[in-house]
């Protein structure tokens, strides 16, 4: 299952291993998650591993979804770096507490290995819920930062990279995966160990955190209601100013052979990794295919879409789903160029050859 | 160089570990490899299947349907992957249980009766490691020592040992395996 890291070595680990190693060598404080297919190796993975006993880490199996998402609240609010783990029906129960979080402004991570939809669906590899994360299946106008890791090492680095975003800003940020990145074994290089954060390290860096008044200020209150719909109003607009702070600086993507691209393909995560295989082919026949992969789906890097637009004959997105980035593909581009959307739903992963059918028949069309 | 495996077989014939300790061995030797499990509901008894690629530049698509090498370990594999096996590519194939041998004239094609040998060492268990040290003699594309080195690296400390067994089942499959149609 798990094995030791040899410092500065590469390691044979799943995607899922992989999130719940690297968790351990950030310094995160607490996981609370409870076991679903295709993720169950995250919290497998942190009991062998026993955090507990070396970096005081501590490691809970809750009773349910909710309970998790909510002690992610809780230990969000002390200023502790905390996180859960699931799979989309699971990732569905915790879309209360992920709206609250955002309401209460209060950091911690949430790690979704996407199965097939909708309802309790399949175990299956799928990215359906692209919609539910950057559109929120919460209430409210609230926004979460989303990434989406396409290879074993980027889940291992984009759990410090999350809860980096998640205390910058005060905000949940949600690790959007796949079964197929899950549960895949590459190699991988695992971050190296830094110690958590001490009590006296967290009430400097976060004067805004519930860690212990000692009668020396006035108590840090989560929550978010407020009666007093001015004041609302006035905590939305702050938000909102927040959201456009992070749009202008946190946008991340890959640009794969666009340079000199007549056509290109969007994907994200493991679609990516797939497509890319099919773009290699059509470039040995002369033929310029690009990849563009967007790394935040929010933020959308919707600027260097409209960019590419510009110099492209058509776009496809390729999603293992029925059409849900497209939509933000088509708000990106504008119409300049014609935008297509190939993809493959309930648990089915599409093979490069039937992406490339795709880029013949719907991009390039000759 | 690169080579597209897949490993199918029975749940419980130890298809996933055998595709693992291939990976490790290849990551050793500083390949790109990904390892790709089907992780239906697969059990012992069910049918299980793993693609292992092994590259040295970074490896795209970890999802294929086309293989070089295909490690077929029960009918219902053999049929589902015999078609998939590119022109030219390998078949290795289990004689135990298989009904209806493959036919196809334009791929080589080996049999390793690894079940049959396991049954008579000591340990029946030592089967993938048969299989793979089978593979090894036709694709030597990673080194014996560094198969015994990944065992040591990926089983837990209260197995290793076992290893000397499951060294003497690679080199037996290494010295049992047979072509039945090479071109």
């Amino acid at each position: 299952m798990t094995q030791e890291n040899k410092e500065g070595k590469y390691v044979l680990l799943k995607g899922n291993e992989a999130i719940a190693m690297a968790a351990i060598r950030i310094g995160c404080d607490g996981y609370f998650g409870y076991p679903i297919t295709p993720q169950s190796e995250i919290l497998e993975t942190l009991c062998l591993e026993k955090p507990w006993e070396t970096t005081g880490m501590v490691v809970l199996q809750a009773e349910s979804e909710l309970a998790s998402i909510n002690m992610v609240y809780a230990g969000g609010a002390t200023g502790k770096r905390v996180m859960t783990s699931s799979s989309s029906p699971g990732v569905a129960l915790m879309q209360e507490g992920i709206t609250y979080m955002a309401g209460a402004e209060i950091p911690g991570v949430i790690v979704n290995v996407q199965r097939g939809g909708p309802g309790l669906g399949t175990i299956q590899p799928s990215q359906s819920d692209y919609n539910q994360s950057t559109r929120g299946g919460g209430n409210g106008d609230y926004e979460v930062i989303v990434l989406a890791p396409a290879s074993v090492q980027e889940m291992a680095d984009f759990v410090e990279t999350a809860f980096d975003l998640a205390f910058k800003y005060r905000n949940p940020v949600i690790i959007l995966s796949d079964g197929i990145i899950g549960q895949m074994m590459e190699k991988v290089m695992l971050p190296p160990f830094k110690a958590r954060k001490t009590a006296e390290e967290i009430a400097t860096l976060y004067p805004w955190a519930a860690t212990g008044r000692d009668l020396k200020r006035k108590n840090n209150i989560f929550t978010s209601l407020d009666l007093d719909q001015e004041r609302h109003e006035r905590h939305n607009i702050h938000l909102q100013k927040k959201y456009a702070e992070i749009k202008e600086n946190e946008v991340l993507y890959e640009e794969i052979m666009t340079e000199d691209a007549e056509y290109i393909v969007i994907a994200f995560g493991s679609a990516a990794r797939i497509a890319q295989k099919s773009i290699e082919d059509f470039r040995k026949e002369g033929i310029k295919v690009g990849l563009f992969r967007p790394i935040t789906l929010w933020p959308f890097p919707t600027k260097q879409i409209a960019r590419l637009a510009e110099k492209t004959k058509g776009m496809l997105s390729m999603e293992i789903n029925a059409g849900q980035m497209v939509q933000d593909i088509r708000l990106a581009v504008e119409g300049k160029t014609p935008v297509y959307h190939y993809g493959r739903m309930g648990g089915m992963v599409p093979t490069p050859e039937e992406i490339s059918d795709a880029i013949k028949n719907l991009l390039i069309k000759e | 160089m690169k080579k597209e495996i897949i490993i199918a077989g029975f749940g419980g014939q130890g298809v996933l570990s055998m595709g693992k300790i291939f990976a490790q061995s290849a990551l050793m030797e500083d390949f790109e490899v990904t390892w790709f499990p089907a992780y239906g509901p697969e059990q012992r008894g069910g049918t299980a299947n793993v693609t292992v690629i092994v590259s040295d530049e970074r490896i795209s698509s970890p999802i294929i349907s086309q293989f070089d090498v295909a490690i077929i370990l029960n009918q219902p594999s053999l049929e589902r992957f015999e078609s998939a096996i590119k022109p030219g590519g390998i078949l290795i194939y289990d004689g135990y249980g298989i009904n209806t041998p493959p036919e196809r004239k334009d791929i080589s094609i080996y049999r390793i009766d690894a079940m049959d040998t396991a049954a008579t060492m000591d340990n029946v268990k030592s089967f993938n490691m048969i299989v793979l040290g089978g593979l090894l003699k036709v694709l030597p594309i990673v080194k014996l020592e560094n198969i015994i080195q990944a065992l040591r690296e990926t089983l837990p400390s209260r197995h290793h040992h076992l290893i000397p067994m499951n060294e003497e089942a690679l080199r037996k499959g290494m010295e049992i395996i047979c072509p039945v149609h090479t071109l």
